[in-house]
């Protein structure tokens, strides 16, 4: 090839810095499969190396002036003499993934009422009675949970009603959403409103009101109608029916984006990934989030959380993906949301600032609870855990506590700060960590301790089989990563 | 290519211009009186007396009236036959004639040639000379410029290696074009100071940009590439104070052969770590300057990096960076990028090939630099839709 004319010097001359040795930037790695291994960098980034460029890597001997070096050394994996912005850059992405920190407690849920019209197996936290005052949230209750809203400084705030079934104290909705726009024109943050429901009470006044206030609706929808009223059980059996008619309502009325839907994985669920997938394709829904049962109230005390519980919901995870795929590759988009969470974390500067993906933990820091008789609690799982007896992470009450008593909460921050995943055993070796989150709730409900034992942890077990899974196919399968990509 | 800078003709009159002579043009003989002493008349034949009181006149032609009185009467060739009222020309005493403002053009202010890089592919070769006087013809010049909202260019040279005359130039253009959006090209080093990037933020200029090249993801070859130890920290730094400061920046890569194979790479790098950049722009080589005397070691036919390209464009829009092809022919490239192609090249240097005849697609084409007439793709052809 030819050269510069001799006005210029030549590109070896730039290289020679390289030659001087490299430090290493803060790295971790863990075994993706028999021969190559996940690094990842302070910031998340992500490189898939064979065993023996990482030990070379490591060891200090890698060649300079190779494609790998060019690689890691612009991924941030090492520096040399010739530049030293990488540590600029470095901070300037770890601060971006912590970015959501100085904005904390962006969602707000308010659960309006724990009556509902459904039995569901899974849930622990409704009930059915007529006694409207022993289990509605009162405008009382509601006025102090809004003082508290506002006080976040987070500039998005989205506010969640939540249940039992939330439509069944549709009244305080309207009072909720009428003094949060009114109050918000003082404090003027970007406010979002959705309400979790199992659409049965959707009716002409509940869409016209969700149409005029903007505000989206997040239901269940566990399957096809046999599985879905075995898991979801309703008075009449025609719960699915309910959430179907109601579903295709809202897309009608409000607009398609206006409604999603997301499942709650069974033992009856597992054999059926492709036929739960079906139904929601069958409702033009172009999402799905994939839920493997939390470790509270009836799964937790009858056992059903295992290890093994957790490998056969990861092929039950793995099938539905590949599935998922399928119809992706066929013109069909549909995404999986908990999927295209952790791919975000993987491939973006960003972080999505998902509950149970977080460190510090997220529970109480990006989401709060206001239960209905003015209790706080730091997630909906810590509030599950207290109606199971244990009140660990209620962080104060709305009656008797101020803002300040409620998120400088002893045992909350301690509960945060000691499962910070950067100092946990096993977490802070892992390559995932960037990705991952500490959930004291989780662990406290399994293992009786904040941080836990990792090895026997399914919080662990079905993280790492998802990432390790998505690195993967991001790294071998083209197609998968094109569609996967297109997630982002 | 139009005819921008040159010597004129002859002087038909004596000369008397001790400083040279910043001014705006006109044909208009019944111009206002008051205007005449700043401004230039251009002669074409069309009147039967040259009116007076102007400080300089332009004849196009020999076949002119009497001259009646004064100095500066100057022939100019036919290849100036562009200028049009509200232009603005330089003249001097040697009858050097540089046109430095197009009143329907695209404007770029070049303050200085001098540079503190050396790029291998630089299309405007830096000079280390005292170019001073051109700060104090465009303080006089932006005066004179139409307040009409159109972009003005700001360009070296390094344009922050003038010092305080940038901030002068800048307060100028902010209050005589306050409408106008401001585009400066810098390679971004002396920004690792941030009082300079705070200092250039604090000018508050309508819709500003920054252009500021980024050649590799090796800091390495970047710095191979403009012949500067240590200038990839150096922009990198800048560009995050630019960032913090808040100024919008556009990334421009030069593609070539020297940097083309790792331009997914770069993308990604810019993607994961200057994601808060306004637009990235992927230019192809101009070649003139650097790029002429290196071409055997820079070029490489657009046509031959179209799948890499197409990469790096896709790895852009996964970030949501908006994304620019510069001085790209459409049938240099596959059809999926034409949506980010540009007509990027100055009308003054833009031309067309023999080949481009009966393409349907050339009034969407930026064309050729007018010296790329020589070295282009082997591939340009007329498109039929």
């Amino acid at each position: 090839m030819a050269g510069l004319s001799r006005r210029f010097q030549s590109l070896e001359i730039y290289r020679q810095a390289e030659q001087q040795g490299y430090r290493l930037l803060p790295i971790r790695f863990t075994p993706l499969d028999v021969g190559r291994v996940a690094a990842t960098n302070m910031a998340g980034e992500l490189v898939v190396l064979s065993r023996d460029d990482l030990v070379a890597l490591v060891e200090g001997v890698l060649a300079p002036s190779t494609p790998l070096y060019d690689r890691l050394k612009a991924a941030h994996f090492l520096y040399d003499r010739d530049s030293d912005s990488a540590l600029d850059l470095l901070g300037l992405k770890y601060r971006t993934k912590l970015h959501r920190l100085s904005q904390f407690t962006s969602l707000h849920i308010f659960v309006v009422s724990l009556r509902c019209d459904y039995t569901c197996q899974y849930c622990q936290v409704s009930r059915q009675t007529e006694d409207r005052d022993a289990f509605d949230m009162s405008t009382k209750t509601a006025d102090a949970a809004l003082a508290m809203v506002f006080k976040s400084p987070a500039k998005s705030l989205k506010i969640e009603f939540q249940g039992g079934e939330p439509l069944l104290n549709f009244d305080l909705i309207r009072y909720v959403v009428a003094k949060a726009k009114a109050k918000n024109s003082e404090y003027k943050r970007n406010l979002q409103f959705v309400i979790t429901t199992n659409l049965s009470y959707l009716n002409d006044e509940v869409l016209k009101f969700c149409y005029r206030e903007g505000i989206y609706l997040s239901t269940s929808l566990d399957g096809p109608s046999w599985l879905h009223n075995k898991n979801r059980p309703r008075p009449g059996k025609n719960g699915h029916q309910l959430t179907v008619d109601a579903i295709r309502r809202v897309q009608r009325e409000l607009g398609r984006d206006h409604v999603s839907a997301l499942m709650t994985t069974t033992v009856e669920s597992l054999p059926h990934v492709e036929s739960i997938i079906d139904e929601y394709v069958a409702l033009d829904l172009h999402s799905i989030f994939l839920r493997p049962l939390s470790p509270y109230g009836f799964a937790i005390k009858t056992g059903h959380i295992s290890k093994y519980n957790t490998e056969r919901w990861i092929a039950f995870y793995r099938q539905g993906l590949n599935y998922i795929l399928q119809l992706n590759r066929s013109g069909y988009r549909l995404t999986e949301q908990y999927t295209s969470i952790i791919l975000r974390k993987m491939l973006t500067p960003q972080d999505p600032g998902y509950v149970d993906l977080q460190s510090p933990a997220g529970a109480g820091l990006s989401a709060v609870v206001y239960n209905y008789d003015g209790d706080v609690y730091a997630s909906d799982e810590a509030r599950m855990l207290a109606e199971m007896g244990d009140k660990s992470f209620r962080m104060g009450n709305l009656h008797s506590n101020s803002y300040e008593d409620i998120f400088l909460n002893d045992t909350w921050l301690d509960a945060l700060e000691q499962s910070m995943a950067v100092s946990a055993p096993t977490c802070t070796d892992c390559a995932f960590l960037p990705y991952c989150g500490s959930d004291p709730v989780y662990h406290h409900a399994t293992q009786r301790d904040w941080v836990g034992n990792k090895a026997i942890s399914a919080f662990c077990s079905k993280n790492m089989a998802i990432f390790k899974h998505l690195t993967t196919l991001l790294e071998d399968d083209p197609q998968a990563r094109e569609i996967l990509l297109g997630w982002l | 290519m139009l005819k921008m800078a040159g010597r004129a003709v002859k002087a038909l009159s004596p000369i008397n211009l001790p400083v040279p002579l910043v001014a705006k043009v006109t044909t208009d003989a019944v111009y206002p009186n008051v205007l005449r002493s700043k401004s230039i008349f251009i002669y074409d034949g069309q009147v039967a007396e040259i009116p007076s009181g102007f400080a300089a006149v332009l004849y196009r032609t020999e076949n002119y009236p009497l001259l009646r009185d004064g100095a500066n009467h100057i022939l100019i060739s036919d290849e100036y036959d562009h200028l049009t009222s509200g232009d603005i020309v330089r003249v001097t005493e040697e009858l050097a004639l540089r046109v430095m403002y197009r009143r329907n053009g695209i404007n770029f202010m070049l303050l200085t040639e001098r540079c503190n890089s050396f790029c291998i592919m630089c299309s405007q070769p830096p000079r280390d000379i005292d170019d001073s006087h051109l700060l104090k013809e465009w303080l006089a010049a932006i005066p004179l410029m139409a307040d009409d909202g159109r972009q003005i260019g700001i360009t070296g040279g390094e344009p922050t290696l003038v010092g305080d005359a940038l901030f002068e130039i800048l307060a100028s253009i902010r209050s005589y074009l306050p409408r106008s959006p401001v585009h400066m090209l810098t390679n971004g080093r002396n920004f690792k100071d941030i009082e300079l990037a705070a200092r250039f933020a604090a000018m508050n200029l309508c819709d500003v940009m920054l252009g500021i090249p980024l050649y590799s993801d090796v800091a390495s070859v970047h710095d191979y590439i403009v012949q500067a130890d240590g200038a990839f920290d150096e922009t990198i730094r800048g560009i995050l104070n630019l960032g913090r400061c808040g100024v919008p920046i556009e990334i421009r890569v030069v593609l070539h052969s020297e940097n083309i194979s790792r331009l997914p790479e770069l993308c990604h790098f810019i993607a994961r770590n200057l994601q808060f950049v306004h637009q990235v722009a992927l230019m192809a080589l101009e070649p003139i300057g650097f790029a002429k005397a290196n071409m055997d070691a820079l070029w490489i036919d657009p046509f031959d990096y179209q799948g890499i390209l197409a990469e790096a464009v896709d790895v852009l829009r996964r970030a949501h960076i908006q994304t620019y092809l510069f001085n790209h022919q459409l049938c240099t490239l596959p059809r999926s990028l034409w949506p980010y192609a540009s007509q990027s090249i100055s009308e003054w240097k833009n031309e067309y090939l023999d080949e481009c005849r009966g393409c349907e697609v050339k009034s969407q084409c930026g064309g050729f630099f007018s010296s790329a007439i020589k070295k282009h793709s082997i591939h340009i052809a007329p498109i039929q839709l």
